[in-house]
């Protein structure tokens, strides 16, 4: 399995990571070896075999919806790099145009 | 403050917490002197070992102080006045919390993760947060972006990892114990590689709250420390149900300390074939076979078993780990929590915020679970790991229902030197061979030293048991450990 460089520029589009070409060309490299080392999980026949994603038989349970004291706003916004009025700031998620 | 001597100070710290806590019992020493000399002992060691990211000596002393007046009190509480250090993965309400990474630099948690809490709610001392690989994503503790641990026994090697630090920590008489995190063997390899005992619950004995997620189907909290009784001792306070964490069990937390008869007769032993055979080096291999004969000196029956998926646990184990991580992670994005990078829109903002603020391994773990998880590879990587994973699974079922325990080396090598992998990921996945099944499985496993290589390294037995066996673990560990002696063993580097 031989990743190209535009596959992992994809992927990294995908993971929200800004990676140099340096960074791009490398990880190409070694996550192709890696790949072709897990490549042997394929041979092994699932065909009938349940996926384990959590390996306890634990089964969601039902609680009452009652309001309990949380974290205050201040100490949950207190670790934002931008914060005020209670709220994280961000810039806008929408393009208002330049100089808006 | 405390009067004592350098040479008292040091008998402080090489005690363990069952002598602590009789020390302290008995009046002869404070838990105030007993922190006090860890606290100068870390101080003259550990600008060489690095063991620590933040030191807390103020609040430790607070909190050693107020132990000794709960004593006096007449007051008694499980860890009361013992001084343990923390891996930097657990949050902790007002000291910097970093998982080893850049991107959480500065972060100061509002909450504090279950397991420390229920620590000091039994009177332990918190001494400092402890060195990791970033995002517990490593072998070594190399890839920590506040520079790399030392192994105390010897200082050009790797103390193991990804909680190398807590490892070294409790090796170089820095803490009586500390807590690590174990996602596919970051508690039991690094004890294994520093000489310590190192112990993995099964999956959900210890409530993951406020533990920094890695791979939520695999990550669990355990104990490092100087003996097996030590780390039931922790185990007993840290497990049980929480309501913080839907994943943790319900069932009653017996008294491990009960377990520690000293008695495996009886015991069946399950030894995979493919734990012993390539790849392990010589010595690792004898220290192994050693320790097992002394098993069956000591009444156990060493049955030879067979784990038919082994070689396939670690390729399932990187895209089952990597996959959760690369959702776990897209968490960090420069707006609730650690630096930003101030870029002009949202989405550039995220992507460079991730790109300056995560480190090599972890951005090629998250590249790896994202690709894992992309369409048109979903069913070809993650789902047919999952698949593979409970072949595993009913593997190691089926091996015990016919042995109690299933031993092996915790690690094929003892401690490699600094940058020996760090250009080659998929060596430095081979670290974790043995380790990482039990994580896949949800079972439990308990590393123990067994004996030294050529050059004075300490080697690892690890011990696994079933889903909630581990009384089975702790009982075959002890029985081990008092019958060989090799804890007693010390580092001979001193400050």
């Amino acid at each position: 399995m031989k990743l190209t460089p535009e596959t992992v520029e994809h992927v990294a589009e995908l993971a929200k990571l800004a990676l140099s070409p340096e960074e791009i060309a490398r990880f190409a490299e070694q996550l192709s070896e890696i790949l072709d080392y897990a490549e042997q999980i394929q041979s092994i026949d699932t065909q009938s075999v349940d996926p384990t994603p959590y390996v306890l038989p634990l089964r969601s349970v039902m609680a009452e919806d009652e309001v309990r004291p949380s974290l205050p706003n201040p100490q949950a916004t207190a670790n934002a790099a931008d914060a005020g009025d209670g709220f994280f700031r961000v810039r806008a998620i929408f393009d208002e145009g330049s100089g808006s | 403050m405390s009067g004592q001597t350098h040479e008292q100070a040091g008998e402080l710290c090489r005690l363990s917490v069952s002598q602590a806590l009789n020390g302290m019992a008995q009046g002869d020493f404070t838990a105030v002197a007993l922190t006090q000399a860890l606290l100068e002992r870390t101080g003259e060691m550990d600008g060489e070992i690095h063991a620590y990211l933040a030191r807390t000596p103020e609040m430790a002393l607070a909190q050693a102080a107020a132990a000794d007046a709960a004593r006096a009190a007449g007051e008694s509480s499980p860890l009361l006045g013992v001084p343990v250090a923390i891996k930097d993965v657990l949050v902790t309400e007002g000291v910097e919390t970093t998982a080893g990474s850049r991107i959480l630099r500065g972060f100061v948690p509002p909450y504090t993760a279950t397991a420390v809490k229920r620590l000091r709610q039994a009177g332990a001392v918190i001494l400092g947060k402890t060195n990791t690989d970033e995002f517990a994503m490593g072998s070594s503790t190399e890839s920590s972006a506040y520079g790399p641990t030392r192994n105390p026994w010897k200082l050009d090697r790797v103390p193991g990892g990804s909680s190398g630090g807590s490892a070294a920590a409790v090796a170089g008489e820095m803490a009586l114990a500390a807590l690590g995190t174990d996602t596919g063997g970051s508690v039991r390899q690094p004890a294994s590689f520093c000489g310590v005992v190192g112990l993995k619950p099964s999956y959900g004995r210890v409530s993951r709250y406020g533990l920094i997620a890695y791979g939520s189907s695999l990550d669990q909290i355990g104990p490092i420390t100087k003996t097996v009784e030590d780390a039931a001792r922790l185990l007993n306070v840290m497990a049980g149900p929480d309501v913080w964490d839907s994943t943790s069990l319900p069932m009653p937390v017996p008294d491990y300390t009960q377990a520690l008869t000293g008695d495996i007769r009886g015991l069946r032993v399950g030894v995979p074939k493919s734990y012993l055979g390539e790849g392990i080096e010589p010595d690792v291999r004898a220290g192994v076979e050693a320790a097992l004969a002394q098993m069956a000196r000591l009444g156990a029956e060493i049955v030879p078993i067979e784990l038919a998926h082994t070689d396939k646990a670690l390729p399932v184990y990187y895209l089952v780990a990597t996959a959760e991580a690369s959702a776990n992670l897209s968490r960090f994005d420069g707006i609730r929590f650690g630096p930003s990078a101030g870029a002009d829109s949202l989405l550039e903002n995220f992507r460079q915020t991730r790109g300056q603020g995560f480190g090599d391994e972890v951005k090629r773990r998250i590249m790896l679970g994202t690709y894992a998880l992309s369409a048109g590879y979903y069913d070809a990587y993650y789902l047919k790991a999952q698949q593979v994973r409970t072949l595993i699974k009913q593997d190691w079922e089926r091996a015990f229902r016919q042995v109690d325990v299933i031993a092996g080396p915790t690690s094929p090598t003892t401690a490699f030197g600094f940058g020996e992998k760090m250009n080659d990921p998929l060596a430095m996945f081979l670290a974790d061979i043995f380790t990482v099944s039990l994580n896949l499985v949800g079972m439990c496993g308990i590393s123990v030293p067994c004996g030294f290589d050529r050059a004075g390294l300490p080697i690892g037995l690890q011990l696994c048991g079933p889903s909630l066996g581990e009384e089975t673990i702790l009982r075959a560990a002890h029985a081990y450990e008092q019958s060989a002696d090799w804890h007693l063993r010390k580092p001979s580097f001193q400050p």
